[in-house]
């Protein structure tokens, strides 16, 4: 596997891979094969991988790759995960937040009578640190699909999940009732690669601050 | 149904092909580390809790009771037991000691390739020989025992546990922020190290000094650009102390940290392009013998077994050749 620059790239597939491809774009990787085969996984002419974004830590920790994006929400999540976080890339603009359904709060009530609050997310450890760091006892309940629906169905009662725009929330008639943490792409880096491959990994981290 | 029996998490037996294979790389070693005049230690895999507890940093993950209601632990690496054995088994002998072991330890870390609970260590300790000799005296035999159990694309980043932290106290960073500094470099967050470095409010040509130095690493000219005497000479001198083949290994990195307190000056890791993970590391650590009561400036490294023996299996499969990755070239340091 061995690209023009030596290194091999771990891309997110979903929301950040076209602002990925496009920089990747601009540093002069030729990212056309990616972006017109949509099953395809490795392509090693260019030297990148795609994958889910919460995979990418993994590949890039095991050193399968030496460098990767994903959210920082995802490096949040997975903070056991022995990589380099270089760079922040700015793009991929997301907000944590705690939502609930509009009208009171049932979140604040259920704190106040019961003493806990139910909370669905697929974020249990950001959601964990949030809560006690806010000194809120809290029952966290892990979904793995559309967390807007479980305070829809009365299970929980808010929910902690990912935003960019909004909508979703709203179109489920949610609100925001605080915001947790703003999460941006991040450029990461195995840390054997980072010492191994320092040249090839310094090149690019200045074409990216050059912009 | 055999898997109905598993083993706790993070540990797993060793059956006879991997142990034929293990007991050879380990028996190459050993034999370089007597040649060497290091003497093979075995010391309890439990300790009591109040004497290697607040030693041993943060990886610790095993504690239990005997029966006085005593905390003992499960020994998280091999140095503070051979530091409690130099000082109090060797309270009077004539300095250096030299000792080495092979030894399981136990950590609470999340099982992973390459990252067990339990994992067998190889290591060596220096004690009462200071740096740089004993630094460079450690490193040669580091290398010979990783050649002579066959590995042959590996580098040792070399850094200066000090370096950082005097820089962050010469530019007047207060300790609560260097603390934060300190634990970002720690985590390898160089982002969030960037916001703190810049919510301290230096001049800009400060600043940039700050972010720059934990990312240099290459050949000995690296240490040209930074503003710090003392823990730079340090680095120089194990530089010059070294033999030559030694030195080729090297890539300074000013931004190495280990994340255990003890570290004094020389810290360093090794490094292999077959494998994800480095394997072992070690440093100085001039002040921990003292706190068992005899005062000795020591050095030693601990290589994880398991770590080694994935980066052979994959030099093997041809993971660490030229093709993968220039040798020289990439690391920066072409000696």
């Amino acid at each position: 596997m061995s690209p023009r620059n030596g290194l091999t790239i771990a891309v997110p597939r979903g929301a950040l891979m076209g602002d990925t491809l496009d920089l990747l774009d601009r540093l002069g990787i030729d990212t056309a094969e990616v972006r017109a085969n949509d099953r395809k996984l490795l392509f090693e002419d260019v030297g990148i991988v795609t994958m889910r974004p919460s995979d990418v830590p993994t590949y890039v920790e095991a050193g399968a790759a030496d460098i990767g994006i994903t959210g920082k929400d995802v490096l949040l999540e997975q903070p056991e995960r022995a990589v380099y976080e270089l760079l922040d890339l700015g793009y991929g603009r997301c907000t944590m937040v705690l939502a609930s359904v509009a009208g009171p709060d049932p979140g604040a009530e259920a704190l106040r009578r019961l003493g806990v609050m139910r909370v669905a997310t697929k974020y249990t450890r950001i959601a964990r640190t949030f809560f006690e760091q806010t000194g809120r006892q809290v029952e966290l309940v892990e979904v793995k699909g559309s967390v807007e629906l479980a305070p829809l169905t009365g299970m929980v009662d808010a929910i902690v999940d990912l935003t960019a725009t909004g909508t979703t929330l709203r179109e489920n008639g949610l609100v925001v009732r605080e915001e947790i943490c703003v999460a941006t792409a991040r450029l990461i880096a195995n840390p054997v690669a980072h010492k191994l491959k320092a040249a090839a990994i310094d090149e690019l981290l200045e074409r990216l601050r050059a912009g | 149904m055999a898997s109905m029996h598993p083993t706790p998490s993070g540990t797993r037996d060793v059956l006879p092909d991997e142990m034929r294979e293990l007991r050879a790389i380990t028996d190459a070693m050993r034999q370089v580390f007597e040649r060497h005049g290091y003497g093979e230690v075995w010391t309890p895999a439990i300790e009591y809790e109040s004497i290697v507890g607040r030693l041993d940093g943060r990886n610790g993950g095993y504690r239990l009771f005997d029966d006085h209601g005593s905390v003992l632990r499960l020994r998280s690496d091999i140095t503070v037991p051979v530091a409690r054995v130099a000082a109090t088994r060797y309270a009077a002998a004539q300095p250096p000691l030299r000792f080495c072991s092979f030894a399981h330890v136990y950590r609470g870390v999340k099982p992973g390739r390459g990252q067990m609970r339990e994992f067998l260590q190889a290591g060596v300790e220096l004690i009462g020989s200071p740096g740089p000799d004993g630094t460079a005296e450690v490193l040669a035999i580091l290398c010979e025992a990783l050649e002579a159990a066959g590995l042959r694309e590996y580098r040792i980043g070399l850094g200066d546990a000090g370096l950082y932290p005097a820089l962050l106290g010469a530019v007047g960073v207060d300790a609560p922020t260097a603390d934060r500094i300190l634990d970002a470099l720690v985590a390898r967050d160089l982002v969030r190290l960037g916001v703190e470095v810049h919510s301290i409010g230096l001049d800009a040509q400060t600043t940039e000094l700050l972010l720059d130095v934990p990312q240099l690493r290459g050949g000995i000219e690296i240490l040209d650009s930074v503003p710090e005497q003392v823990a730079t000479d340090r680095l120089r001198a194990v530089h010059r102390a070294v033999p030559a083949d030694v030195a080729e290994r090297l890539i300074f990195d000013l931004g190495l940290v280990r994340d255990l307190d003890y570290y004094t000056g020389a810290v360093f890791e090794i490094y292999d392009p077959a494998a994800g993970m480095p394997l072992g590391g070690g440093g100085r650590y001039d002040d921990l013998v003292g706190r068992f009561g005899r005062d000795l400036p020591a050095v030693g490294f601990a290589v994880d077994m398991n770590g080694l023996h994935i980066a052979l299996a994959g030099e093997e499969r041809g993971e660490g050749s030229p093709g993968r990755l220039a040798p020289g070239a990439e690391g920066g340091n072409v000696a």
